[in-house]
């Protein structure tokens, strides 16, 4: 495009959505820079110790605690979200009365603030329960949390399907349960996988719910009933007591490379499943 | 003998009457076309004959369509009726899956597994849809990387799979290029001795090039109904004639 012969009007637009996109950008790069700056000389082999002690600091029982909270959250959440997910979009009426109440129940839940799920978490799970502070109460917590998330992609996923190959399934004599499961789903689940990874994303990064709901002990849980602190309560744990702030700045860098790590293998894996679609 | 009787056939979207009346004798192993303007009711008729159109709110039928004597909105299991009356649609619709899967969707449904007989049927199906020269060497490779002619006679090919007794093909060449057309009428031709083909056209020298009968619509009802030769050379009725002639449509 020539600037020179654009209209006044035209040109500011240019100029403030290419700037709108460069503040992005550049926000992004200072971030990071800032974090690699501060952690990269705290990343040290002993921050990997298999054992915490206030002497090493270690991040990795948070690390693996981690592990363990995404995969109970989404062990909890995913079978529920998908499942519900299914029913609206493909067994009820769209837009019926129904669909539009649950639609309005999760997307009330999607805004609630997750320090208000960390205190239900404790009341509910935490004490009324019993549970104590524990990687369950947590995995709890965290998959009421997603499920809105869950539903809300998994149903766009499942909208996204053409009714042309449910026709076509139905026109050979399949049933509602064959179609659903052996066309529409197939053909939705890049979709379900990217909500799926969002969801990962926010169990991984989330702190408020979990202080209240999982506790902070930093060593690598025995079961499920133990507590247990993940790379984010780590890091604010770190922060908050302010003596091992680099060690604070290193955690953050691993986190910053879990996240690009599940983002980079998502990619690959819905371009993988979509493969067969092209 | 005739495959579908339709008798007194009235279809109602809410309070819009889609069809008024509709009565017909289709015969066995004929190519019977329906043609009409937009909106005149064929596709609508054409759905309610494995009925496709139970997919659709409000939708609402009365009086009776018989296959080969049966009933089909009595008692008779509309996942059987559909296997018995295969359906292809407008837009060739190939699931994101291999050629080979597409084809042994139908089997796998009605409980075929053994891994030989669905290779039979692959084959066969294929043959049958006159595709297997330009597919057998990418049975495991993606349906939607076909072309749309190719999509469209594996689809053909995967209705075929199920055995059916009737295929109704709902304007089955209205997405493609004229070389693509020329093949699927081609290959309705050779299916006819084996099965009734009903098919909604838009084209009329479609209707002509390949139908042994032909019915015209005309705003829910049928107008005319014959042999496709007397239908098009001495139409009965003044508004087939216009139609035909293209003074509207």
């Amino acid at each position: 495009m020539n600037i020179k012969k654009m209209k006044p009007t035209e040109l500011i637009m240019h100029v403030l959505t290419w700037g709108a996109a460069i503040l992005t950008i550049c926000a992004l790069i200072y971030l990071i820079g800032f974090i690699l700056l501060k952690g990269l000389p705290y990343l040290k082999p002993s921050l990997f110790s298999l054992t915490y002690n206030s002497d090493n600091v270690s991040l990795m029982p948070a690390l693996i605690s981690t592990v363990f909270m995404t995969f109970l959250s989404l062990l909890i959440a995913a079978p529920l979200g998908i499942g519900a997910a299914i029913y609206l979009a493909e067994y009820v009426r769209r837009e019926g009365r129904f669909v539009t109440f649950v639609r309005m129940m999760s997307e009330t839940l999607a805004g609630i603030p997750s320090i208000v799920y960390g205190l239900f978490g404790m009341l509910f799970f935490v004490n009324a329960l019993r549970w104590g502070y524990s990687l369950i109460a947590g995995a709890f917590t965290l998959s009421i949390m997603i499920l809105p998330l869950l539903m809300r992609s998994t149903e766009e996923a499942l909208k996204s399907v053409p009714d042309v190959w449910r026709e076509g399934s139905f026109g050979l004599g399949a049933g509602k349960l064959r179609t659903v499961f052996k066309v529409v789903l197939p053909a939705a689940s890049p979709g379900i996988l990217a909500g799926i990874i969002l969801a990962v994303g926010r169990v991984v990064g989330e702190t408020a719910a979990l202080i209240f709901t999982s506790g902070t002990v930093a060593q690598v849980p025995s079961s499920a009933l133990k507590s247990a602190r993940t790379l984010s309560v780590h890091m604010y744990v770190l922060s908050g007591e302010g003596l091992h702030m680099g060690e604070g700045y290193a955690t953050a860098v691993v986190l910053l490379v879990v996240v690009v790590a599940i983002n980079a293998l998502s990619a690959s894996l819905a371009k993988k499943i979509g493969a067969g679609d092209k | 003998m005739s495959c579908f009787d339709i008798k007194n056939l009235n279809l109602y979207y809410g309070d819009f009457q889609a069809l008024k009346g509709i009565n017909m004798n289709i015969l066995k192993n004929n190519i019977t076309a329906f043609i009409g303007p937009s909106g005149c009711g064929k596709s609508t008729l054409i759905k309610s004959l494995n009925r496709m159109n139970d997919l659709i709110e409000n939708c609402r039928i009365t009086g009776k369509v018989e296959l080969f004597g049966e009933s089909i909105y009595g008692d008779m299991d509309v996942n059987l009726l559909r296997k018995r009356v295969g359906m292809v649609f407008q837009k060739p619709n190939p699931f994101p899956m291999s050629v080979y899967d597409n084809i042994a969707f139908g089997p796998r449904t009605h409980g075929i597994k053994s891994k030989p007989q669905l290779n039979e049927i692959v084959e066969r199906s294929l043959q049958d849809a006159a595709i297997w020269g330009e597919l057998k060497d990418r049975l495991g490779k993606s349906a939607l990387g076909l072309s749309g002619g190719q999509q469209q006679r594996l689809c053909v090919a995967r209705a075929l799979a199920v055995e059916p007794e009737v295929l109704l093909l709902d304007e089955p060449t209205s997405a493609l290029d004229p070389i693509s057309t020329g093949k699927i009428e081609e290959l309705l031709l050779t299916l006819k001795n084996r099965y009734s083909i009903i098919i909604v056209t838009h084209n009329m020298q479609q209707a002509t090039r390949i139908s042994d009968y032909t019915a015209f619509f005309l705003l829910g009802e049928v107008i005319e109904f014959g042999p496709t030769e007397n239908l098009f050379s001495m139409p009965v009725d003044k508004r087939t004639e216009n139609y035909i002639t293209g003074r509207f449509g």
